[in-house]
């Protein structure tokens, strides 16, 4: 049952989240993982919801609908056998009481197939605010989910694991227990194709696994530690004291070694099929 | 001259005053001043000036600085001092009641276009305009518009007829503003904030036409309107997707309700060809962007395509489809270019486009006749390969999965709305580039499939590189690119790296690490840089008194650069 009271307020956190996470900035540390999809900056000038309907109004225009209007448009009015999809309607989103639908319902839409329906104003109003009572977004979390993104074969992701993985890591040793650590198996596919949270890409947090990087300086001195930054003209490094070092840049000098841990799980990304990281997935998330 | 142009002069306001715009200089090749998004018409943002070249652009220094302040007079907008000069005039427009109005965030980023016309500086965010000193950067005036909503993602700057002034709102209005003032002189309706349509598009001033794009992720239909720069009255309305039962292209789509709800938003600006009086523009993507099963099997015209439309008619003269059936929101808005050159030994009038999806396309810009397709990000995966036309044809297996499916380019794409240039003195075609990989996971189980930009979980994996590329014009063949090394995602549409080539033989752009750079065009290799901290919108430039300026804006700051003496 989608009440107004259900429906309003994932509605609000979701432009909220929303907002945040495509304001261009990394999520902060904790925060949940952003589904991140569209062009946002909605944030709090997005788009004015309806006023508040008394819910007794809502159900009674419910009723209306699925008597007269769900066996074509669906119970939802997302759309059913022959007839549209009325919550992305023109017509629709600009009504405000039914003074827009009601013509159409009282005339239908004899050359697309919509006879006419003969309906009260009272019932038009009410059933007016049933459909306005859906929120209505491109981003939409209130929709069902799959129950898991666990689709692959076990077994092949076993194989899988010894030809790809197990130069670098053992599901007795380092991954023990994996699947305990991250119980939920979307995270923990991300985590194996790019731990950390993955580098770049949309919704990807910064990664955790530190990035290194030797300077030889022309007199043949070295400077290590971890990168901070680096771009054409600066690298920026942290050494061991946890001192900060810049050092310009000018083509190839000096000279700058950086060495990705994750090297490996780029690479790798090239050369995976789709049923290669599902059968993997379906593998990691036995090592509980 | 064009008769047209020449009836349009004659058609201009009486008092047009020292410092409107001839609307005959937006026929010229760019050169001293910036009065349209691409500098010029050609979409190519080649500047003729030569003042700064590659033996003196080291002696680039700063001519000036400028912060602008978004937002309602009194909401951090007043300018208040220790006995500088007195602040700007705020002029406050709008239907809305002032609440809404950001004074940071997207407000106060420039990402657009900056007019430079007779000396003054026009510059824009989403309810926001600036007139400026392009000699010092003093700000003349500030309007405002009091906003009723609409997503703030950006604007892409004015358009310029005579004395007046056309800025696209996001709760969709155009308004006209009196160059000279900042006064209002009137505002229409673009479309229908219910329908959550948002309007960040540059207008585009061709004759009596000002053209006007807008945006939306809720499935509502796309069009590009021709308003009366005069009178604010609509002359034309072309759609991306057919309307009504009859029209071109419906046998590509799955219904006529799925073609009206089909998208193919026209947010970014295109070329104009003045011979052919054709407007060259990239339409966006289809829409449900990713559940498609309602689109049908088909191509879905005329989304994701470059489309020629007579700006006189508003009638589609030609199209072609650089993302049939797109399933990852990967708009072909992208900026073409208009280039006069040779191919296959002979001289040719061709339409060139980077495209969102990571490919890049030759046209004959008369005709439409596809010439030349190229990949120019190796990693993207979501295409089998060409089909007869010259189009990638999408492999349905990397759409979107359960299970995630491993996609590269990211929803940000191979490129996005940064403008690419392009130079006649090396025969390259430039623009950034973005190699990445996501995992689409496909979250929407109902076969009708989400609405808008719905139905999937995109998680961000990895970027292998972000580059400045430069491509051979007539193959798609990479000269060169540089990889700004160290450089993370974009994140989104909103990080923008926009490209400027000069006869002074140079390639302006800022880098994703903040710095500002004048790279040689021939190899990518940087000859000056400035590090800004984060650069927002294209180079331009322009000449003025005597001395050409490169103009840059990183968020909210302008910066002017002249050669030092």
């Amino acid at each position: 049952m989608l009440r107004r009271s259900d429906s309003v307020l994932p509605l609000i956190l979701t432009l909220l989240l929303g907002a945040s996470a495509l304001s261009g900035q990394n999520a902060p540390p904790g925060a949940p993982p952003a589904p991140v999809a569209g062009r946002g900056g909605g944030g709090r000038s997005a788009y004015p919801q309806r006023p508040t309907v008394d819910p007794a109004v809502i159900e009674r225009g419910r009723g209306v609908f699925s008597v007269n209007c769900a066996f074509c448009h669906g119970s939802d009015a997302r759309g059913g056998e022959g007839g549209p999809n009325l919550l992305r309607s023109s017509l629709v989103l600009n009504d405000q009481k039914g003074e827009l639908i009601a013509p159409v319902v009282r005339d239908g839409r004899p050359n697309a197939g919509m006879p006419p329906v003969n309906l009260t104003a009272a019932q038009i109003s009410d059933m007016a605010a049933f459909l306005h009572s859906f929120p209505v977004g491109g981003r939409d979390a209130a929709r069902s989910t799959p129950p898991t993104i666990v689709v692959g074969d076990a077994a092949a992701g076993k194989a899988q694991f010894q030809t790809r993985c197990a130069a670098c890591h053992s599901e007795s040793g380092d991954l023990k227990g994996l699947a305990s650590r991250q119980a939920d198996p979307k995270t923990l596919q991300q985590l194996w194709l790019m731990p950390g949270g993955g580098r770049g890409g949309r919704g990807a947090a910064p990664t955790k696994t530190p990035i290194t990087v030797t300077v030889t300086l022309p007199d043949g001195a070295k400077a290590e530690g971890r990168l901070e930054r680096i771009d054409d003209f600066l690298v920026v490094l942290r050494d061991s004291d946890g001192r900060v070092r810049s050092f310009p840049r000018k083509g190839d000098r000096p000279a700058v070694a950086i060495h990705d841990p994750l090297k490996g799980h780029l690479d790798l990304l090239p050369r995976l099929t789709d049923k290669d990281i599902h059968d993997l997935t379906a593998y990691l998330v036995t090592l509980k | 001259m064009n008769s047209r142009i020449l009836a349009c002069l004659l058609l201009l306001p009486l008092h047009a005053g020292a410092q409107a715009l001839n609307p005959a200089d937006l026929l010229k090749p760019l050169s001293d001043s910036w009065p349209t998004y691409s500098g010029d018409y050609s979409g190519r943002r080649y500047s003729a000036l030569r003042q700064i070249d590659q033996s003196n652009v080291k002696h680039l220094t700063l001519a000036w600085s400028t912060r602008i302040t978004a937002g309602m007079p009194n909401a951090g907008g007043a300018r208040f001092g220790f006995g500088g000069p007195a602040g700007a005039p705020n002029i406050v427009g709008g239907e809305g009641t002032g609440e809404l109005n950001e004074s940071g965030g997207r407000s106060s980023r420039i990402v657009g276009a900056v007019l430079m016309v007779e000396g003054i500086l026009y510059a824009a965010t989403p309810d926001n305009a600036w007139a400026i000193n392009a000699a010092d950067g003093h700000i003349l005036w500030h309007y405002v518009w009091k906003t009723k909503g609409g997503t703030h993602t950006g604007n892409r700057g004015l358009g310029m007829w005579g004395n007046w002034l056309f800025m696209e709102t996001p709760d969709n209005y155009l308004v006209s503003l009196d160059a000279r003032t900042g006064q209002e002189r009137w505002h229409k309706p673009i479309a229908s904030l219910s329908e959550q349509y948002f309007s960040t598009a540059a207008p585009i001033v061709i004759g009596r036409h000002v053209l006007v794009g807008t945006g939306n992720d809720l499935d509502a239909p796309a069009f590009l309107q021709s308003f009366d720069p005069e009178t604010g009255d609509v002359q034309w309305k072309w759609f991306a997707t057919p309307q009504k039962q009859g029209e071109a292209g419906l046998d590509s789509w799955g219904s006529l309700d799925a073609a009206i709800h089909g998208g193919g938003h026209m947010w970014i600006a295109g070329a104009y060809d003045p011979e052919s009086h054709l407007y060259i523009v990239g339409t966006g993507n289809p829409t449900p962007a990713y559940t498609s099963g309602t689109r049908g099997p088909g191509d879905n015209l005329y989304t994701c395509s470059l489309v020629a439309i007579n700006v006189e008619t508003g009638k589609l003269a030609w199209h072609f489809q650089t993302s049939p059936h797109d399933t990852h929101d990967w708009d072909s808005t992208q900026t073409p270019a208009l280039v006069d050159a040779e191919f296959n030994g002979r001289p040719r009038k061709l339409v060139m486009q980077a495209t969102r999806n990571g490919y890049y396309f030759v046209l004959d810009r008369t005709t439409g006749e596809h010439l030349v397709t190229s990949k120019f990000s190796p990693t993207a995966n979501w295409a089998k390969g060409l089909d007869a036309k010259g189009q990638p044809q999408r492999d349905p297996a990397k759409d979107f999965h359960v299970g995630g499916a491993l996609v590269s380019p990211t929803n940000a794409g191979a490129t996005n709305w940064m403008p690419p240039a392009y130079s006649p003195d090396t025969g390259l075609f430039y623009l950034t580039s973005e190699d990445g990989y996501a995992m689409y996971y496909l979250t929407e189980t109902d076969p009708r499939g989400a609405m808008g930009l719905g139905g999937k979980d995109e998680r961000g994996v990895a970027t292998p590189g972000t580059f400045l590329t430069a491509m051979d014009y007539k193959t798609g063949r990479i000269a060169w690119r540089r990889q700004y090394v160290g450089s993370g995602a974009w994140g989104g549409t909103n990080v923008g790296h926009g490209l400027l080539t000069t006869a002074g033989k140079l390639l302006f752009a800022g880098d994703p690490a903040g710095n500002f750079v004048a790279y040689n065009p021939a190899n990518g290799e940087p000859l000056w840089h400035s590090h800004l901290g984060e650069v927002s919108n294209s180079p331009e430039t322009y000449l003025l008194n005597g001395r050409q300026y490169v103009l840059i804006a990183a968020v909210d700051m302008l910066y002017a650069f002249y050669l030092y003496e």
